[in-house]
């Protein structure tokens, strides 16, 4: 029993993870900009956070200094995709590249550096109940903060104004511009929270997660986020949903393998793979779907005047 | 589009590439001149007598598959060149090349090494293989030395190290400390040498507690810390007190030391990463491997062949014991590493059965480095099938 409440406890910090960085993504795909640049990002991120941990000892000084290195690279991006309309998907592959190779070269010296061991969390009360409380109470505050996000955003895009013109920015940048917002900052706006999320979640994997820093150590975190948006179909709560799935499916695998069950690792390490090409091609097959769901105008650059 | 926003695009562009240049010169070459070695008089004096002692220093080359500062494998590697430096002085120089991928990349190294009047090369990796032999058979004046695989030639030798030597004393104090009888390994891709260590932990664990059990995950890669933190934690909650790895970070050391568990360093001493979790390291030494081979290029003694260097060598060593670890464990690994040392204690020797029951060594037979070389099986008391076997 204690075994599941442990496994569900370690979904839900594996999906925290993902959860963060998909969110990011997805405020800035609904702003029409895809940024293939999110392990790069969380690269950087990552070294950012695990120098300021490793100097101040905070965590939450850490997780601002992963959001601003994540803003900042993002911002680079959207200057160059937005006001100089270079190609995003290139741009965003050569700020990956960018970002790994970066944080390798600035991280050299914190490679044999170690965090001391963070404490437990419990919630009062709530942690100490049999089953749930180990299952769900035990976990780091940033746990709990994504999920309270997650429902921030779901209110701010579809109940707020702010969410509907960075909606409308989305779907026809054309009619925003027509109507007198600021399409080009909106975007950039965008884009750089959604770095600033990307780079959370990036000081939240060197910080918490694997306390430490090496080289490449996202290790494909950043793809996994990016293909959760569109398994998510752009939905806030979905994307949530969509990292907890992902996140419990590498758990689960492990748990399996832990408990001598017959089945071969590498089939167990590609089911998370295989769920989000499944998706795809659900949502694929469905024109309505897709068309419901998708920003109108993602990865289109947007000329106003023209 | 005007003509200015264009021309600032290339001026963007421009500086991303330069930037990018920047950063991968951080992953260039370092060269490290032995102390009083390579001044321009000696050479000369070097290259009038040329069979003497003051003879032009030896050049060595060693590729590595991470950065020197990983703190693990590559550290290991890096601290054998340095005592080899120490050891050897004005007779060699030495240089290091870092992060070498396991591509066609790693003969370019490899060739250029040899450009640069390396007569020595070391490959720290398996992957290194490939490359090492088709540069190998096209320089016939160079010795080229290739770590843990198994293919040869006259100018190439490979070497390892008896890692599960390390593995069966970090068992037994595995099997003292555990408390729920349940101890874990987290296991990077599983080939005979790493089969071999999870056994060889199992065994060791088992000779001071026979109810022990093993628990083992697959990462299915050597450096991946965010799986390597995951696979742990499943580990521990599953029930495992106690991991070792053999993978090449501190994650799992980590992880344990978050749980409030206990765990092992590997490759490297790891006290530091995980101060409370950590019950000792199992290192391995190049030192004495490298001293070695210089010492037989050299000499002119060189000679192609297999090296396996363990405990007894020196190659191989449980160090850092905590203070955690009670005296009379201690006493029982001191006994162990003793008994390696001059040869009257085997590790795998027989009685043992695999998981399935099946008696693989019998009583009193030795294993010999062949049977140990193909091992794919699991020893009793280790849970779950090895992937791919039968």
């Amino acid at each position: 029993m204690d075994t599941y409440a442990l496994l569900l406890a370690a979904t839900l910090n594996a999906g925290t993870v993902l959860a963060i960085a998909g969110l990011g993504l997805l405020i800035n795909e609904r702003s029409g900009i895809v940024n293939l640049g999110a392990e790069g990002i969380m690269l950087v991120a990552a070294i950012a956070g695990f120098a300021t941990a490793v100097q101040t000892g905070s965590d939450w000084l850490a997780f601002g200094a992963g959001a601003l290195a994540g803003a900042l690279m993002a911002g680079a991006f959207g200057v160059l995709v937005i006001w100089l309309n270079t190609n995003q998907y290139a741009t965003g592959l050569a700020l990956s590249l960018f970002g790994s190779g970066f944080s390798a070269f600035v991280g050299i010296k914190y490679t044999q550096e170690h965090l001391a061991a963070r404490s437990h969390f419990s919630m009062p009360v709530l942690g100490d109940i049999p089953f749930i409380g180990p299952a769900l109470f035990r976990q780091h505050p940033m746990v709990y903060l994504t999920i309270a996000f997650m429902l921030g955003l779901t209110w701010f895009l579809y109940r707020s104004r702010a969410g509907l013109v960075l909606r409308a920015v989305g779907e026809s940048p054309e009619s925003a511009h027509a109507l007198g917002y600021p399409v080009r900052r909106i975007r950039l706006v965008a884009v750089m929270v959604g770095g600033a999320l990307c780079g959370v979640a990036g000081a939240y994997i060197s910080v918490v997660y694997t306390p430490l820093w090496v080289e490449g150590m996202v290790a494909g975190k950043g793809w996994i986020a990016l293909a959760l948006t569109t398994f998510a179909t752009w939905r806030p709560s979905r994307v949530l949903l969509g990292a907890y799935l992902f996140g419990g499916v590498t758990m689960l695998q492990f748990h399996l393998q832990g408990e001598g069950v017959a089945i071969s690792s590498q089939l167990l390490t590609m089911l998370p793979y295989l769920a989000t090409i499944a998706v795809l091609v659900l949502i694929s097959r469905n024109p309505v779907w897709i068309r419901a769901n998708m920003p109108a105008s993602l990865g289109k650059p947007f000329f106003p005047g023209s | 589009m005007t003509a200015s926003t264009r021309r600032s695009v290339l001026r963007t562009t421009a500086w991303s590439s330069l930037a990018i240049a920047a950063a991968l010169a951080g992953c260039s070459k370092k060269e490290e001149a032995a102390p009083a070695a390579a001044s321009e008089p000696v050479a000369a004096s070097a290259a009038a007598a040329p069979a003497s002692a003051a003879s032009a220093p030896l050049k060595i080359a060693f590729a590595y598959l991470g950065p020197v500062g990983d703190g693990g494998w590559t550290f290991a590697h890096d601290n054998g060149r340095k005592a080899l430096e120490k050891e050897l002085g004005s007779q060699v120089q030495t240089s290091f090349v870092e992060s070498v991928p396991e591509s066609a990349d790693a003969e370019r190294v490899f060739r250029d090494m040899v450009a640069q009047g390396n007569t020595l090369i070391f490959g720290t990796s398996f992957g290194y293989m490939e490359p090492m032999l088709k540069v190998a058979a096209d320089n016939k004046g160079v010795h080229f030395e290739h770590a843990t695989g198994y293919k040869t030639a006259d100018n190439m030798r490979t070497y390892d190290n008896r890692t599960y030597e390390g593995a069966y004393m970090a068992g037994v104090i595995a099997g003292g400390m555990t408390k729920t009888n349940t101890i874990g390994v987290v296991g990077s891709i599983p080939i005979p040498e790493v089969i071999r260590n999870i056994d060889s932990y199992t065994l060791g664990a088992q000779s001071v507690n026979p109810k022990v059990k093993v628990k083992v995950v697959w990462v299915n890669e050597w450096f991946n810390p965010p799986k390597e933190t995951e696979g742990a934690q499943s580990l521990i909650d599953g029930g495992a007190d106690v991991l070792l790895q053999n993978t090449d970070s501190s994650a799992v050391l980590q992880t344990a030391e978050k749980n409030g568990k206990y765990a092992f360093g590997w490759d490297s001493d790891m006290t530091a990463y995980g101060p409370k979790a950590h019950l000792a390291s199992s290192v391995n030494i190049w030192g004495p491997y490298y001293i070695k081979a210089a010492k037989d290029a050299i000499n002119g003694t060189w000679t192609t062949g297999k090296v396996w260097w363990g405990v007894k060598e020196g190659a191989i060593d449980l160090v850092s014991i905590s203070d955690k670890v009670p005296a009379d464990l201690k006493a029982k690994v001191d006994k162990v590493k003793a008994g390696l040392k001059d040869g009257s204690f085997s590790i795998w020797k027989g009685p043992i059965a695999d998981n399935t029951g099946k008696e693989v060594l019998k009583k009193d037979v030795v294993a010999d480095d062949g049977f140990l070389g193909g091992i794919k099986f699991f020893v009793k008391g280790v849970e779950g099938q090895v992937p791919g076997g039968k």
